[in-house]
Parts: C-alpha cells; structure tokens; sequence
C-alpha cells in the first residue's frame, strides 16, 4: 500500500485514464512497474554479492581482495567485471547443438528471476500475493535443473557431460530435504502465503518459527545446508570443481552467457535466503516487540490514510531493510562456508542428502506435526509462548483474505445469512485453529 | 504492493492476451515435439510445452494445480525422461530421417483426427457454473489452497450440499492409494532398470 | 479464454502427443507423446473445473492424474532402459522378437 492509494493500479488510473480508458494500460503498467523493480532486485543481488565474496575470500586467505575500481574498496569491480563480459567474444562450440547450448542460460536465470515474483520483501510489498506462494517457489526453483542439464548436454564435450549430469543429480536430489525442511514451519504456521507466515512472526524474537518448536529449530539449520547445496556452492560445488572437471556444466561458456549462470546463481543464493529468513526468521519483523507494534501501527495507519502516509512508507522501507540484511547475513554465511570447507565428493554429496539429510527431514517433519498434541497433553497449551500461535495466525489470515477481497466477488457474495456463508465462516474459523 | 491488481488473472483486460500467448506456446510447442530430430530437442520442446500449460492453468485460477505442474512434471517427470534420454543414447545427436512423403501423410493424418475431435467438442453444450457459490468460495480467484485441502478431508463449502448430508466422502483415501502406488511402482522401475552386466554388442 | 479455446489447446496437445507416440521410433519419444496425450487431458479437467459445475473436484482429478503420469513414465523408462541393456538399442521397431 504505497503512498496511502488502494493500488499501483488506482494510482495509475488517474494517469492513464486521459490516455487510454479501460484498465488494460493501468494493468500492463503496474505489471511493467513491478517487473522492473524486480529486476533491479534480481541483477543488484549477485552484483554486490559477487563483490562481497571477493573481499570475504581475500579476507579469509590474509589477502585484501579488489582494492582499485571504484574507490578505496573496490566497489565497481563487480560493474567493470560485466562490462568485460558483455563486450567478449560469443562462443559456440561446433560439436555443440546450438539452439540448446544458446537458451540453456536463459533456464537458469528465468527459474530464478521468477522465484523474487512471490517472495515478499516486506509487509504487503510482494509481486504476487499468491495463497500457495512457497509451493510455487519450490515449484520455480526446481526448473533450473533442465538450464544445467541443458548446457551439460549441449554443449558437446565430455567435462560438460559429466559436470552436468553430476549437477542435475545433486539439485534433484536437494530438493526433497529442501521441501519437506520448509514445510516444518509451515505445518506451525498453516498457511503457505509467504506474507502471512512473515505477518505470523510479529511482536518480538519468541515469536519467530524458529523458536516455535525445537524441531523447527534443527530444520532452520538443515534448510541452510540444503539450500547451500542445492544453490551448487561449496561444500557442494562439484559442478564448478575447478580442479576436477574444469568447470563443469560451464566449461565450454564465455562471456555474457556465463555471467547468467553466475547470475542465476546468486540471485538464487539470495532467494533460499529470503525464505530461510521469512519462514523462521521473522522476515521483516525487527524482533523487539514494541519497535514491531510501532512499525506495525505505522505503516497501517498509513495504508488507512489516518495517520501520516510518508511515516507509513518509511515503517515498510524498514521492515525491507531488515529483511534484506536478514537474507544478506545468509549469503554471507554461505560465501564463509565457501571459503573454509574443503569440497565433498560426488559420492559424499548424494550419501549426505539421500542417507542422512532425508531421513533428518522426515523426522523433523513428523516432530513438528506431533509437537502441538505433545504440548496439549504434557502443559494444556498450543504454543509455550504467551500468546498462542493460533491467535496470530487467525488475525493474520483474515487481514490478508480482506486485502485481497475482489470488490465484484462482495457484490456476487450471498446474503449473511445463507446457509453457504454460514458454513463457509464456520470451516474458515476451523481452518485456523 | 498492489495484490488487489493481480486478483484473476483472465478476469484482468490481459488476461485473453495472455492466454493467446501461452496457448500458441503449448500448442506450437507440442507440434515442435514432433517434428523435431533428435531426441533431446523432443525434451527441450516438451519443457517449454508443457510450462505453457502450467502458465494456462495459473490463467485458469488453478494457482495450485499449476505449480504442482511444474514441479512434479517437469521438475520431476520431464527430469526422469531426460535422464532416460542420455543412459540411452546410441551416438551423439543421431537424427531421426523422415522422408517429405511420410511427413506429409502424418501431417494430413494428425488435422484429420484433429478436425473430429473438435467437432466433438463443438456439439456439446457444457452446462454453466453456478456463479454465486464460485464467487463466495474464494476472496481471490485462483487460491484454491485451503478450498483444496478442505475438499480432500470431505467438507465442501463450494457445494451446496443437502443439510443433512454436510460432508462428501472426500479424497484422502484415493490420495493414500495413489501415494502408496507410486512407491510401490517407483521401487519396482529402480528393480527393473538396475545397472546390470551389458549385453555384449552385435 | 472461453471454455472452446482451452478445450483447442487441449486437442491440440492430444493430437500431437497421439501422432508422436505413433511415429516415433525411439522409445523415450513415444513416451513424451504419452506426456502430451495426458497434459491436454489435464488442460480439459482444468478448464471444466473452471467454467463448468464441476468445480473444485476438476483441480483435484487433474492433481491425481500428474501423480500417476509420474509413476507411468518411471515404469515405462525402466522397461525402456531394460531393453535398451539387453539390445543396446531403443529403437521400437527392433522390438521384434515375439513377431509371430
């Protein structure tokens, strides 16, 4: 809720209705706005992420990393880096099958672009507002698969083949663990939408699905691992085993197209952390209970047009400050990780997720759906904080199904007292408890 | 930031654009698939195919069935097939010859079974839905999560079910029977394609 | 976007899987034609369940029938890699040996 207007799309119908009547022009507008934005997210993560490694490595190695471009730290190196990249050469190999080899990239970097489109950077500040937001994230990341296979395959040499295959076995097999890890907080928080199980998470650090159950503790920790491996960095990094298979799926890949891969790659980095830190994190919740309150306040005031509109701006612009340093205290993580842990084999790589990491998940999945049965037997309770979980979930789903209502879909509803509305309050009452 | 503009997508003005757009891709895609001469192009365009109808599903307010689309099928099934693909391939890009006589008598073939099918399809008039209960069902078309999950345990607030009959039988027993079938079949086909000794070549 | 333009795309995706599974010689290519025949059959629940009464149990039937798809094509590719180590080939036409 932007500048205290119901919608981009209202905001815009002033301006666009001297144009071309019809909301066809305000739609793609909005659709346009929030691509671009997106993409700005999308191409600015690995730029300073990439940056970041470098320095980070250097750190790590007793060396300073880039110190010239740009000033006293190096800061556009990452930009004289694309530059370099764009104005190469475009090579492709002649054994290679050209049309695979030339949109494997595109694979890669489209699964990952469309991951940032559910993902909420904070309170209300999501692309698409979608009930099933982290099933289609997990639905998204697991297509960029086909971009490895796709450019092992194609690109006609044998380190490629084998880099690829390899790659494409690790990331299918990542994404079981990876699934059933995130579901864990899920199973607390009942509701797959993104924004509410961030919403859930307001009013101080107990409140965090983290610190729900114990089981969902130990999931956040398997989550990172698995997410490490599935985004293919080390310790898990056998597609890019520089001293094994030269480089893997991209070997035979220069210039712009291998920064897509390198791109995808980031971005993604940034994207698992983002839903490790809105799934048990809190997301864009500071953590201290009344700076949250006060925030909360803020920015609803604001959307209501009661109190001031800017302040209310400024409350979300915090929470999106937060939820970026959350998700970038991730890849720093993963960039520390990198640097400090020597590589696992393949055999090493698959042992881990199919014998211990899978079996660890399914337990954890099976603890947190027990956990509230134990809780109401052992202490009469639901949740061990003060305030039930199922109080905040409630509030939450029902502030997010009115900020979605469809304005004609009130007008088709059936009077109050219909035995379907009836009915319908009934099991949605239900479905929170 | 504006969730009240992305409600349905075919109810927005561009949603029929839309639609045009992933229905040519599905549609030209599926055609690529069979006109294509090696086997990992087929896969190629059968990715791009069958994403297109995941597109079409997420435009037909199925947001759910999509994404299992696209992760189970080509995240999962398409994956396997490729898989498939490489353990079997017998030379590197071998390509498949069809001579213009064959191509000619398959295309004329295919529009002729098209043409019924679509004259079927035609003649029938499908009855409407009742728009009412749809619209009260769901705030957002297209969230059909907790309508889903609520359908499979048997509570149907989208029917409007006689008063003493609250419940339809659900589906959590067809759901038990297909889960357990495919570990069943999955453990059978990693029995079945088991590496063993190859057969020496002829 | 009416329900004859999904029920097109759907034909379309049946023809064109029916016509690969009758003219492909290679085994995986008959099994993406199986793929196709089932995604049109899917495109038509999705498309009833949304213009027509038959409302949510359309999503469902549709969700039932990806899962089987998957257990179909696991089974079908192992028979497929089976012959090919027994043959060393995936060619549908070489699949002779019962030939009365």
């Amino acid at each position: 809720m932007i500048l205290g207007v119901q919608s981009i799309a209202d905001f815009l119908a002033g301006i666009t209705e001297a144009i071309a009547p019809g909301k066809g022009l305000q739609y793609v507008l909005a659709a346009v706005i929030h691509a671009v934005l997106l993409v700005h997210a999308f191409a600015l993560s690995p730029a300073v992420f990439i940056w970041l490694e470098r320095k980070v490595a250097g750190r790590i190695q007793d060396r300073l990393g880039p110190t010239r471009v740009g000033g006293l730290f190096g800061w556009l190196q990452s930009l004289a880096d694309g530059i370099k990249l764009v104005q190469k050469e475009d090579l492709c190999p002649p054994a290679a099958d050209s049309l695979l080899f030339r949109s494997a990239p595109y694979f890669v970097c489209v699964a990952s672009f469309a991951a940032f489109m559910v993902l909420p950077f904070s309170h209300g500040w999501v692309a698409v507002a979608a009930d099933c937001g982290l099933f289609i994230i997990l639905a998204i990341l697991s297509l960029e698969v086909f971009g490895i296979i796709m450019a092992g395959y194609s690109s006609g040499s044998k380190w490629s083949l084998f880099g690829g295959m390899r790659e494409a076995a690790q990331m299918v097999s990542y994404e079981i663990p990876l699934a059933i890890c995130a579901l864990v907080p899920v199973i607390a928080a009942g509701s797959l939408n993104l924004g509410e199980i961030g919403g859930m998470q307001r009013g101080g650090i107990q409140n965090w699905f983290i610190f729900h159950n114990p089981f969902a503790f130990i999931a956040f920790f398997v989550y990172f691992v698995v997410a490490t491996a599935s985004c293919k960095r080390a310790p898990f990094d056998l597609a890019e085993a520089e001293s094994e298979l030269v480089g893997g799926f991209h070997t035979e890949y220069s210039g712009i197209r291998w920064s897509f891969f390198f791109m995808g790659e980031y971005a993604s980095m940034f994207a698992v952390c983002g839903i490790a830190s809105i799934l048990f994190l809190g997301g864009w919740n500071t953590g201290i209970p009344p700076l949250d309150d006060a925030l909360y306040a803020a920015r609803n005031a604001g959307a209501a047009g009661q109190g001031s509109v800017i302040v209310g701006y400024l409350a979300n612009v915090l929470g999106l400050l937060v939820f970026v340093s959350k998700a970038s205290l991730g890849v720093f993580v993963q960039i520390w990780l990198r640097w400090t842990l020597p590589r696992l084999r393949i055999d090493q790589v698959m042992t881990t997720c199919l014998k211990y990491l899978t079996p660890i998940s399914c337990f954890l999945f099976l603890g947190a759906t027990l956990w509230p049965l134990l809780l109401a037997t052992a202490a009469q309770r639901s949740t061990w904080t003060p305030e039930a979980l199922g109080v905040r979930a409630a509030a939450e789903i029902r502030e997010s199904a009115a900020a979605t209502a469809v304005p004609a879909a009130a007008a088709a509803q059936p009077v109050a007292g219909s035995a379907v509305q009836a009915r319908l309050d009934a099991t949605t009452e239900g479905a929170v408890q | 930031m504006s969730s009240a503009l992305m409600l349905s997508a075919a109810a927005a003005p561009g949603g029929s654009v839309l639609f045009v757009i992933f229905a040519l891709a599905a549609c030209l895609c599926a055609v690529a698939v069979v006109a294509a001469q090696t086997v990992v192009r087929m896969a190629f365009w059968l990715v791009l195919s069958l994403g297109s109808t995941a597109a079409l599903f997420f435009l037909a307010d199925a947001d759910f069935v999509g994404a299992a689309q696209l992760l189970i099928y080509v995240g999962g099934t398409l994956v396997l097939l490729v898989f498939g693909v490489m353990l079997t391939a017998s030379g590197p890009y071998l390509k498949i010859a069809t001579s213009p006589g064959e191509i000619i008598l398959g295309a004329v073939v295919a529009l002729l079974f098209l043409c019924v099918v679509v004259a079927s399809i035609s003649g029938v008039s499908w009855p409407e839905p009742q728009v009412a209960d749809a619209g009260a069902l769901q705030t957002t078309a297209g969230n059909t999560l907790r309508p889903l999950g609520l359908a499979f345990l048997g509570t149907r607030p989208d029917q409007d079910l006689a008063d003493g009959d609250q419940l339809s039988p659900g589906y959590l027993l067809p759901f038990e029977i297909v889960s357990i079938h495919l570990l069943v079949v999955l453990i059978g086909a990693a029995y079945l394609a088991r590496a063993k000794r190859r057969a020496v070549g002829t | 976007m009416s329900l004859s333009a999904y029920l097109l795309v759907g034909a379309v995706l049946f023809v064109c899987g029916i016509v690969c599974m009758a003219t492909k010689r290679n085994g995986i290519g008959v099994l993406m034609g199986v793929e196709l025949v089932l995604n049109g059959a899917n495109v038509n629940f999705v498309a009833f369940s949304k213009y027509t009464q038959l409302g949510l149990d359309g999503q469902i039937i549709s969700l039932f029938v990806i899962v089987l798809a998957a257990a179909e094509a696991a089974v079908a590719l192992a028979i497929a890699l089976n012959f090919y180590n027994n043959h060393l080939t995936i060619d549908v036409d070489r699949a002779s040996k019962l030939k009365g």
